[in-house]
This record gives structure tokens, C-alpha cells and sequence, in this order.
């Protein structure tokens, strides 16, 4: 019972990181049907970002609490890849909007790669420790263990993601991104700059895609300028799961991707024997995707209201 | 009456085909202007080009005195020209009070929306009784009616619409039309492209007939209703 609890929580705090990105690729999938492959590297910049920041600050011997280090970095993180993810949008893509769909797909995939090649420069080649700042004493319920970190993890992603709702559900703006995302010629005629549009919906991914990275920094204890591919593919799979382009569906497949994965691995080493250990723990990701895209390619929540002519 | 839009000599190509070969085109403040024609005569063409949605390859156009040649196409709305698209294009995952509002989307007028948004509704208490639904549930009819409801929250100096009466019964059609109407009478000025010739014609003051991208005919409607090869091609008579 007590291994079944904390692969549960271990699974809803890997399952809330996924989907906060899940977020970012569903949103920009939603607005211009582009599966954006360089987000995960938004995540990792953001990872990456926040440990110099807390490094620097550790060298220049400042005196914070742990908690109020890593919120520094994570504030100094967010509007990097806030701009980032602007920037990428209008270089990028921007260029290609009256392109064949498959143009703006290999550029993202270039993107991807020329962003790893240049936090190595900046990085190195080797994993970044995440510095020990964080209280690391865990609570136990019913049997399993929980530290801080991972409450506050649980805890700033609903927020998140509940401020997400609200502004897509409750204000003029994302209103207007709904309605971009169902008939962008339609939307022009109201008066919409379809443009800003999608760049706000970089901007707010990207920064949600930040808070994550921080997230998996400081859960892993670690981070490296390939992280993002991985993570980056898992949370792409958590929203095709949850129906690609719905929110909602992001979330839902994010939470529940990260508990299979964690509840999989948990019991991979009983289930084969011995034969394969919880190191194979990545193979859940992609067996959900396939299995997503043989039986339900639509996900989850991706039903649509049946649109009358 | 002043003239509230001046076209002249428009022309409009797609790739090789001239879809729009020069046309000259008015309407005056006030006015209700029909432009019919059959399909392919380049009526949505021209609408479309008016709203900015085509790039024109000649001509100019001027829009309460001034050229639209500089507008981004977002900016038609908040200068007033506004369009009723073809096909109605309502946001169909939008409750209908959302669609309604997206017609506000370039005003910050607060008080002044939620004024026009209870006309709306007075217009069309249809509405009011599915303002929480999703648009995409409701009627065809009432989709249309969410269409021009929208259209009339962007507080239009001149209101396009462009094929009001398709794929609708023609009971709706009837009552599409008297809104049109209702709404002339509080002194929107509009271009209406119709393939339904007749009954654009009853209901405008003024109609032009466009045939294979060129103006054929224009008068005052009751003339054109009256003119013989007009019956003939365009009324079924």
C-alpha cells in the first residue's frame, strides 16, 4: 500500500510539471496547429537560467533563505524565457504563417536543436547540480514521504493552472485567443491583431514552461542542456493524450501521464521479474502516445461540439 | 447625402484569373446598396477586398473620405466598416453572448457595450433566451442572427453583409430580411451582396449587378426590379 501511495504522489508531482508544459504546447497547437518542439528547450533555458542566478547570488555571498533564493531565480528565469519564446515566434515562425504546415514543424525541430547547441555553450556539456538550498526533511502520510519542495510544487502548478483558466475563460483576452484559435479570419474581422494574439500565447506558455523547468531542476536535483528533449517529448504526449489543443485535456493528460509513468516504474521490476527495472520508467510515455494515437488520436477531451453548417 | 465609400476602378486577381475587373461603386450615408449577381460574378470579392482580406491589384478605395490602402486588417473594425462574412463565421465554441462580445473586441466603451448588448437582445430575444449556450447548438437562422447582432456591436458606420439569405429556409430568410430592414431604419448604412436577387432588390434603395467581375447595371432598385434583362437573368421572370 505505502509503495502504491508514493508512487502516487510521486506521480502527481511529476504528473503537475507535465502538465504546466503540456500547457504551452496545447495553447500554441490550439492557436496555429503547430506542434512547437522547441518549448522543451523554454523549459530547460528556465532550469538553467534560475541555477546560474542562485549560483551567482550563493558566490556573492547573500544571505536568503533557501525558499527566497530560488524564487529570485525563478523571477529572473521567467521573463528570459517570457522573451525567448516571443522571440522564437517572431524569427521563426512568424515568416513561415502562410507556409505549408510542414515548414513551420522542421524549423521548430531546428529551433530545438540550435537552442541545445547553445546552452551547451553556455552551460557545458555536463549536468548542472542544483544547489542545496532547500529544506530537505519530509513529511510522511500514510506511509509515504513528502517533502516541501513537492507540496510547493503541487501547489504553484494548480495555482498556475487555475490562473490559466481564468484568463482564458474569464477575460477579453482570452476570449480573443479562443476565438483566434476557432476562425482566425473571422477574428481579424472583429478587430483582433491575430499576431499579438499568438505571441501572447508564446509569452504565457513559455513563461508557465519556465516555472516547469525550474520545477524539474529542483526535484531532480539536476539539470543538463538535453533535459528538455526528453521532457519536452513527455509533455507533448501528455497533451496529445489529453486531446491536442484543449486545455483542459493538457491538464488532465499531464497529471495522469505522470502517475502511469510513476506507478509503471514503481512496479515495472515486480511485474517482468527483475527482467526490466524502473530505469525503463520512459517507456510508459510512449507507449501511452502510441496506443493514444492508434485508438483515440482525437485524446481524451478532444471531442468537438458538432458545428452546424 | 454624402458618400460614405468610393470605389474606383477596382481590380482584384487571384494568381492569373481577374476575378474583379474594374469596377466603380458608391454608397451614401444612410443608404441600403444591393449588389447582385450569379456565383462567380465576384461579389464576396469584392467585399472581401473592401475589408482589407484581399489585397486589390488596382484602383482605390475610399472610406469616409479616406483611403483604406494603409489599414492593417485589423483596423477596419474601429474605423467602422464592418462585415457580416459569408457563411456567417460564428465562433461556434463561443457561448452566443461571447460571439456577441467579440463584436465589442475593439472597444473599451464599457458601459457603452453592455448598452448596445441589451439592444441586441431586445432585437432579438432569441438570444437573450441562449446567451449561455454554445453558438455551434444553435439554428442556422440563429446563427445568423448571432452574426448581425455581433456585427452591430462593433457600432458599424457601414455594415457589409454578404449573403445573409444562404443555406437558409425561406421562412428565416423572410425574417433575416426584416432585421435587415429594422436595422436600415435606425440609419446603418449597408452593402448587401445577395444572390437572391429579387428580394435584395425589394428591400434596397439602390443595386448594382455585377456580372463576370464587371458592373453591368446600376439603378435605383425599383428601376432594376423593373428592367427586362434584369427580370430575365437575375429575377426568373
Amino acid at each position: 500500500m505505502d509503495i502504491f501511495l508514493q508512487q502516487l504522489i510521486n506521480g502527481l508531482v511529476v504528473g503537475s510539471i507535465y502538465a504546466l508544459i503540456a500547457l504551452g504546447y496545447t495553447m500554441v497547437y490550439g492557436i496555429m496547429q503547430l506542434i512547437n518542439f522547441a518549448h522543451g528547450e523554454i523549459v530547460m533555458i528556465g532550469a538553467m537560467v534560475t541555477i546560474t542566478c542562485i549560483n551567482l547570488l550563493l558566490g556573492m555571498g547573500v544571505q536568503m533563505p533557501g525558499p527566497v533564493l530560488l524564487l529570485v531565480g525563478l523571477l529572473m528565469a521567467i521573463p528570459v524565457s517570457m522573451f525567448l519564446g516571443f522571440a522564437i515566434e517572431k524569427v521563426a515562425y512568424q515568416p513561415l504563417r502562410k507556409a505549408p504546415r510542414l515548414a513551420p514543424l522542421i524549423t521548430a525541430i531546428g529551433v530545438s536543436i540550435v537552442l541545445q547547441q547553445v546552452a551547451m555553450l553556455i552551460w557545458g556539456r555536463n549536468y548542472r547540480p542544483f544547489p542545496s538550498i532547500l529544506p530537505t526533511e519530509v513529511h510522511i502520510i500514510g506511509g509515504a514521504a513528502i517533502t516541501d519542495l513537492q507540496i510547493a510544487i503541487i501547489v504553484l502548478a494548480l495555482l498556475l493552472m487555475g490562473g490559466l483558466f481564468y484568463l482564458i475563460e474569464k477575460t477579453k483576452l482570452g476570449r480573443a485567443m479562443r476565438a483566434t484559435s476557432q476562425n482566425p479570419e473571422v477574428a481579424k474581422l472583429m478587430g483582433v491583431n491575430v499576431n499579438h494574439i499568438i505571441s501572447m500565447t508564446f509569452i504565457i506558455g513559455s513563461a508557465l514552461g519556465a516555472v516547469a523547468g525550474v520545477m524539474v531542476a529542483a526535484n531532480y536535483d539536476q539539470a543538463h542542456a538535453y533535459m528538455g528533449f526528453m521532457i519536452g517529448l513527455k509533455a507533448f504526449t501528455a497533451a496529445v493524450l489529453g486531446g491536442i489543443g484543449n486545455i483542459g485535456g493538457a491538464v488532465l493528460g499531464g497529471i495522469l501521464l505522470g502517475i502511469i509513468e510513476s506507478l509503471g516504474s514503481g512496479y515495472l521490476g515486480d511485474l517482468t521479474g527483475g527482467v526490466l527495472g524502473s530505469h525503463y520508467k520512459d517507456i510508459f510515455a510512449f507507449v501511452v502516445l502510441i496506443i493514444v494515437l492508434v485508438f483515440r488520436p482525437s485524446g481524451l477531451m478532444g471531442e468537438r461540439v458538432a458545428e452546424r453548417a | 447625402m454624402s458618400t460614405l465609400l468610393q470605389v474606383n476602378d477596382l481590380k482584384v486577381a487571384y494568381g492569373g484569373i481577374h476575378a474583379v475587373k474594374g469596377i466603380n461603386l458608391e454608397v451614401k450615408q444612410g443608404e441600403l446598396v444591393a449588389l447582385i449577381g450569379a456565383n462567380g460574378a465576384g461579389k464576396t470579392t469584392t467585399l472581401k477586398t473592401l475589408m482589407g482580406m484581399v489585397k486589390p491589384a488596382g484602383g482605390d478605395i475610399l472610406f469616409d473620405g479616406q483611403s483604406t490602402s494603409k489599414l492593417a486588417p485589423h483596423e477596419y473594425v474601429s474605423n467602422g466598416l464592418v462585415m457580416v462574412p459569408e457563411g456567417r463565421g460564428i465562433f461556434s465554441r463561443l457561448t452566443v453572448e461571447e460571439n456577441l462580445q467579440m463584436g465589442a473586441y475593439s472597444r473599451n466603451d464599457k458601459a457603452e457595450i453592455a448598452h448596445d448588448l441589451e439592444r441586441v437582445y431586445y432585437l432579438f430575444p432569441r438570444l437573450k433566451e441562449r446567451q449561455k449556450q454554445l453558438a455551434g447548438t444553435l439554428s442556422g437562422g440563429e446563427q445568423q442572427m448571432v452574426a448581425i447582432g455581433r456585427a452591430m456591436l462593433s457600432r458599424p458606420k457601414l455594415l457589409l453583409l454578404d449573403e445573409p439569405s444562404m443555406g437558409l429556409a425561406p421562412i428565416i430568410v423572410q425574417k433575416i430580411f426584416e432585421i435587415i430592414k429594422m436595422i436600415a431604419a435606425e440609419g446603418v448604412t449597408m452593402l448587401l451582396v445577395e444572390q437572391n436577387a429579387k428580394l435584395a432588390l425589394q428591400t434596397a434603395n439602390r443595386g448594382y449587378v455585377m456580372e463576370s467581375g464587371r458592373i453591368t447595371y446600376s439603378d435605383d432598385a425599383a428601376a432594376l426590379l423593373a428592367n427586362e434583362k434584369v427580370q430575365q437573368a437575375y429575377l426568373g421572370e
